[in-house]
């Protein structure tokens, strides 16, 4: 459990970018911190492994504060991974992957034996441990950071934007890989992000964020969306347009899902049938029935 | 040309002492010029101090540098360490502003990504800094190894004899040869120098290769699409 007590931060330029911020981060579950650029969120997550010092207040892991002891110490316990993967363009692969193992003083054929593993579980092919990070794709140098922030099995994964560079088809793919190793690993996963479908794809908790850090509403996805705390969350969340704001429409073969623009989202499932497969929006959604005319002839 | 044929072994000879003076000034100059290139990176008000006296040390003339030297510091002037010093003078002055531009040309989130990871601080100056900012460095040690090389010749004037003593000796005896053979034997050194260290940069920083290979690539990817 990581818990920020009224923590505030003031750069040495006077800018407030932390005031006065409270919140319990639970144990085994992934906070979103949203928000829009400047906002304090990449702050707050540098506060939890002393990137940032507080100026006021407290951050606390499992009832320690993070401001008695070595900050070193405390980094390495915690996994970090960052917007444009971070790697050191001089490792390779493997020695990326390695390096926390090898600070804690693991011996050099053990953190790569290890490392290897890790290629395996982020869905990378062993065969690119030798590799220099500048020689893979996007995607590949962010799998790689991220294999780097589980290396020494830390039970904290601090997530600084980390699929905000790569396309948009990438992006997906390593969101759905993150939700299945989270399913696997269970850690404490704080993660931030600028983009709120992303925040509702992997968050469990979501803290929506105002300029210096001011907590417009916390909650799990589906409470927010259902009940948007004011005007700024359902602006920010685009409660009123797109794919959040559905309507029914009847049709002969059954009632479907439409979107604000009229596009059809997917069909609506009667109670009765399998919740697990009643998911409110299928990703793949069946095609809306031809119209009068256009069906085949006999 | 019988000259050279007749004098190899005095052209070897001074060869050989004029790479071994030479040598020892780059090192002592490359040793000096890290801490003091650390230095004027770290702390921005002694940067412009440090970088400007230093940068001004090469406008010293090098005559006048090497007759003044012995009796600041107390040595002969004939003798090798006066030269040596001299050398190494100039050689800091080239490569402290590289050591702190070299510093300045690492990229600042990877110094953030290699704290944010763990490292200390200075296990990071040896493992990341550094490194990374040795292209730059390199660089820097290639120009102070060629002109070090160069400028060694002047220690015939005081006194200190290496290839530059084909110069003079040449000159007084009127042997063109002689002198020709003395620029030929210093333009070799300072050419089989710099691509020892060109080479041993490869050899010591196998990923700029990669990384020069990789962004070639991409520069003509673009182009077959477009074509």
């Amino acid at each position: 459990m990581i818990e920020f007590r009224s923590v505030s931060k003031r750069f040495p330029d006077g800018t407030l970018a932390v005031e006065d911020f409270s919140l319990v981060l639970p144990s085994r579950k992934t906070t979103v911190f949203v928000g829009s650029s400047g906002c304090g969120k990449t702050t707050l997550l540098r506060m939890i492994n002393r990137m940032v010092e507080p100026t006021a207040g407290d951050v606390e892991i499992d009832g320690e504060s993070v401001l008695v002891g070595d900050p070193v110490a405390l980094r390495r316990r915690i996994g970090y991974v960052m917007q444009n993967s971070g790697l050191m363009p001089h490792f390779s692969v493997i020695d990326n992957v390695a390096t926390v193992l090898r600070l804690n003083g693991t011996g050099r054929k053990q953190a790569h034996e290890r490392a290897r593993e890790l290629l395996d579980t982020v869905g990378l092919d062993r065969a690119l441990a030798d590799r220099y990070p500048s020689q893979l794709s996007g995607g590949q140098q962010q799998r790689v950071g991220v294999a780097r922030g589980l290396a020494a099995d830390p039970n904290i994964l601090l997530m600084d934007e980390p699929f905000g560079a790569v396309d948009p088809i990438v992006r997906a793919d390593l969101q759905q890989e993150l939700i299945r190793l989270q399913r696997d690993l269970d850690k404490t996963v704080v993660f931030v992000t600028h983009d709120i479908d992303e925040a509702f794809l992997l968050g469990d908790q979501v803290v929506i964020l105002d300029k210096g850090a001011r907590i417009v509403q916390v909650g799990s996805p589906s409470e927010i969306i259902e009940n948007p705390a004011d005007d700024f969350v359902s602006a920010f969340i685009g409660a009123e347009r797109g794919h959040r704001a559905l309507r029914i429409k009847q049709t002969p073969r059954g009632r479907f899902v439409v979107d604000s623009e009229g596009r059809t989202q997917g069909a609506l499932l009667d109670d009765a049938d399998d919740p697990s497969t009643a998911s409110p929006i299928p990703e793949h959604a069946p095609a809306p029935e031809p119209v009068e005319g256009s069906g085949p002839t006999p | 040309m019988n000259w050279v044929a007749d004098n190899l072994d005095l052209i070897l000879g001074l060869a050989l002492t004029h790479l071994g003076q030479s040598a020892i000034a780059i090192v002592c100059g490359f040793v000096l010029s890290l801490p003091l290139g650390w230095v004027a990176w770290r702390y921005r008000l002694v940067r412009g101090p440090i970088v400007v006296l230093t940068g001004l040390l090469y406008t010293i003339p090098s005559l006048a540098l090497l007759i003044l030297l012995p009796s600041v510091v107390g040595y002969s002037a004939r003798s090798q360490e006066n030269l040596i010093v001299g050398l190494t003078i100039y050689a800091v002055a080239i490569l402290v502003r590289s050591v702190a531009d070299g510093l300045d040309s690492v990229d600042p989130d990877i110094r953030q990504a290699a704290t944010a990871v763990g490292y200390g601080a200075a296990r990071r100056f040896w493992t990341v800094d550094l490194p990374l900012a040795g292209p730059v460095i390199l660089a820097g040690l290639r120009v102070a190894a060629v002109s070090t090389i160069s400028l060694a010749t002047v220690g015939i004037l005081v006194g200190v004899e290496n290839l530059g003593y084909l110069f003079t000796n040449g000159l007084q005896r009127r042997i063109i040869p002689e002198v020709f053979a003395g620029v030929l034997a210093v333009v070799v050194i300072a050419l089989v120098i710099d691509l020892l260290l060109m080479l041993a940069g490869r050899a010591i920083m196998p990923w700029t290769r990669t990384a020069s290979a990789a962004t070639a690539r991409r520069r003509i990817v673009p182009m077959r699409a477009a074509a």
